[in-house]
């Protein structure tokens, strides 16, 4: 008894001294609502960090945000030297971002899906031209739709959100331009900016209410583009069967991170978050860091949609050569999203 | 029986009244202290089972320790988190003293820090002496008057106020939804819900930014204290505060003693939304200098779980608020060191408080530091 009290005495501190990491290089990431496991924005931006660890041998370490109040808390409590380089994910931490890389220049940060104007000198921003990719998933989806409805919803009204919208409803557009069909969206007007929005990134059962109403409405295909909300709709999908109801993905290939209903996405539409996340530890560790923005596009891979998987068999060739053709020509610039 | 001994009972008499009563101790320190211990335990062994390993665990909790007491930015940090929670805490303390059960403080504490902040802009040409003050009574007053709704609905109809209370929640959500859609509320170039951002004059000021710009510990910590001292004041030294408990420990005895019981509860409820608002007026004058739709983030639950820790008494909330606040600064700490979930603070907390509301099962547990009492002397 005497021994056993002893040895647990000593061995605390001894397992504390070593488990203390050793590594170069410390990466730290502040996650936004939703939570780093949800199979879509955090934890595609987190996988970023992850490869870093496997391939760069940095040491990467995380904390979540439960509510916007904790964006400023949770910066500060990375502060301090811990972190070699401080990563924000997502629009909504843009101020907290700025104010905090203000306070400390010499701390250095990485924010997704923000660009400040003018640049701040320790904050490189990661954005994307998420339209591109979205604009080929609009198109895919009405050439697919049986019902000539398609459906989409956000979790806020921020332009990293709007933007996937955007894109989705061009897309069908153009393919109404092309095919003299008739292909409505529901749920997103890029004129009046106007649409569904749950309002938060967390709630699935949100996420399953939105789809329902899509769907009594008539849509076939809906776009989730809130995070974790979407696995909501996905269940919903699920349930209904996919000639009823299919989901589109958002950020990851939902596909992959969320195996269980895999086959109710028809593609997604892919923000290689991980890709920047993993370019920027990259420069940070080579010394070549500096503020300023890289944008994932559809011609450097930073965007795209995820392959077919299931519904290859059920995509017809000539739609998929279709999709090849305005790959290349939103590439070239011969096509223009939404005009402009 | 000789003189001296009658005399010595009747002291004893005497003392046990004046004094507060050893059990009375027992319950305010004693049995929250081994809750405490008994929610890291359990916090430990739901680690484990999950498949933490024990070095992990032990470097998260001397995360934990660090993230909330190891440093001046980990006590801020502790502070900020605390003011919030004690102010809204106290609030519920009074409202239970007066056997009103609010679960309303999440609504009144989204109102009360809506329009401190819609005060704060519009009135954004006023100097900082003005400003600030009375954009936090803009909040209080804000909180008193929707808290005001579910008492007098109480009062006037007999409805309970845990019903309206928690309908009147879910309307605020909405109502700061649409109010922050508002042109003249919403922030210029955005279409999310966001508000515009308020002066620094009307800001709470930061305290310790000479020593550190990181550091967030803000006025509002004044404004806590003095709302403790108001709190404690009002419930025992005031005419209003022992009504207030009369009605709360025996309705009807303190109708019989002529009390207006009406006019108590719509005045509690209202004392106790003014303490929300004021909450959720310090959130945004203090820490977020804006209103978006979560910016209340659970606080007026978590502050029900802080007014029965504190049982109730204002110092006692005060030191509730303080440890809650601690877990949050620490549970952050603890991701970043050992990546343990911050989840897991969630369920400590309500360890604690099952704990709490179950001190019969804490005495079972621990019978050291209890006297033993004899069967029927308690209560």
């Amino acid at each position: 008894m005497q021994f056993h009290r002893t040895f647990r005495r000593l061995s605390l501190p001894l397992a504390l001294f070593l488990a203390a990491p050793a590594s170069a290089f410390t990466a730290c990431q502040i996650t936004d609502t939703g939570g780093i496991d949800d199979n879509s924005f955090n934890q595609t931006a987190w996988r970023g960090v992850l490869d870093a660890e496997d391939q760069l041998g940095v040491s990467g370490r995380y904390l979540e945000s439960e509510a916007e109040t904790d964006y400023e808390a949770n910066i500060n409590s990375l502060l301090g030297g811990a972190c070699d380089i401080i990563f924000t994910i997502g629009f909504l931490l843009g101020d907290a971002t700025q104010s905090a890389a203000e306070a400390n220049p010499d701390q250095m940060f990485s924010i997704v899906d923000f660009a400040y104007d003018p640049p701040l000198p320790n904050v490189l921003g990661q954005v994307y031209a998420t339209d591109q990719a979205a604009f080929l998933a609009g198109y895919l989806a009405a050439g697919m739709t049986q019902t000539g409805i398609l459906g989409t919803f956000g979790g806020i009204n921020i332009p990293p959100v709007t933007v996937f919208m955007d894109g989705f409803v061009y897309g069908a557009e153009y393919y109404n331009d092309r095919h003299g069909t008739d292909v409505t969206v529901l749920g997103w007007s890029p004129e009046t900016r106007e649409g569904l929005f749950t309002n938060n990134f967390e709630s699935l059962d949100d996420g399953r209410a939105f789809a329902q109403n899509l769907y009594d409405e008539g849509a076939d295909i809906v776009l989730p583009v809130a995070g974790p909300v979407g696995l909501g709709s996905a269940a919903l999908a699920n349930e209904l069967g996919v000639d009823e109801l299919m989901i589109i993905g958002v950020d990851a290939d939902l596909y992959e991170t969320d195996p269980e209903r895999g086959h109710v996405y028809l593609t997604s539409v892919v923000k290689r978050m991980d890709a920047t996340v993993y370019q920027v530890i990259e420069r940070a560790m080579a010394g070549d860091f500096s503020g300023g923005v890289i944008t994932g596009t559809l011609e450097n891979g930073g965007v795209d949609i995820a392959p077919l998987h299931d519904f290859e068999a059920a995509v017809p060739a000539e739609l998929m050569a279709e999709l090849d053709e305005i790959r290349a020509g939103i590439t070239d610039g011969s096509i223009m999203i939404g005009g402009q | 029986m000789s003189v001296n001994e009658s005399l010595d009972a009747a002291r004893d008499k005497l003392l046990q009244r004046a004094a507060p009563d050893r059990t009375e101790f027992e319950d305010l320190v004693i049995v929250p202290l081994f809750a405490f211990a008994v929610a890291l335990i359990l916090g430990a062994v739901t680690m484990l089972a999950t498949g933490v390993d024990l070095a992990t665990i032990g470097r998260s909790y001397v995360a934990l320790l660090v993230g909330s007491v190891g440093s001046v930015n980990a006590l801020s940090e502790t502070l900020v988190a605390a003011i919030p929670l004690v102010l809204a805490g106290l609030g519920l303390a009074l409202g239970f003293r007066a056997g009103l059960f609010n679960i309303g403080a999440e609504g009144q504490i989204l109102m009360g820090g809506l329009a401190a902040v819609i005060f704060g802009f519009t009135f954004s040409a006023l100097p900082f002496v003005i400003l600030m003050p009375l954009s936090l009574l803009a909040g209080a007053l804000t909180g008193a008057f929707y808290a005001g709704i579910a008492g007098w609905l109480r009062a006037a109809t007999g409805a309970h106020e845990v019903i309206s209370t928690i309908m009147l929640n879910l309307i605020s959500y909405r109502l700061l939804d649409y109010m922050l859609s508002l042109p003249w509320v919403q922030r210029e170039g955005r279409a999310d819900p966001v508000s515009r951002s308020v002066p620094d004059a009307a800001e709470l000021p930061r305290l310790l930014e000479w020593l550190d710009p990181n550091l967030r510990l803000h006025a509002g910590v004044f404004v806590m204290l003095l709302a403790v001292a108001f709190v404690y004041w009002l419930l025992f030294r005031t005419k209003l505060g022992f009504e207030f408990r009369a009605s709360g420990a025996s309705p009807d005895a303190a109708r019989y003693a002529g009390m207006h019981a009406s006019l108590i509860i719509v005045i509690a409820m209202a004392t106790a939304g003014a303490l929300a608002g004021l909450a959720g007026a310090n959130q945004v004058l203090g820490v977020l200098g804006r209103a978006t739709p979560g910016f209340s983030a659970g606080i007026g639950f978590d502050a029900i779980a802080v007014a029965l820790l504190g049982r109730s008494h204002p110092i006692g909330v005060l030191f509730a608020g303080l440890l809650f606040g601690a877990l949050q600064a620490g549970g952050r700490q603890m991701q970043v060191d050992a990546g343990v979930g911050i989840d897991l603070i969630g369920i400590i907390q309500a360890l604690v408080i099952v704990f709490i509301a179950a001190p019969l099962l804490v005495r079972a547990i621990f019978p050291w530091g209890f006297r033993n009492r004899q069967k029927g002397t308690h209560q």
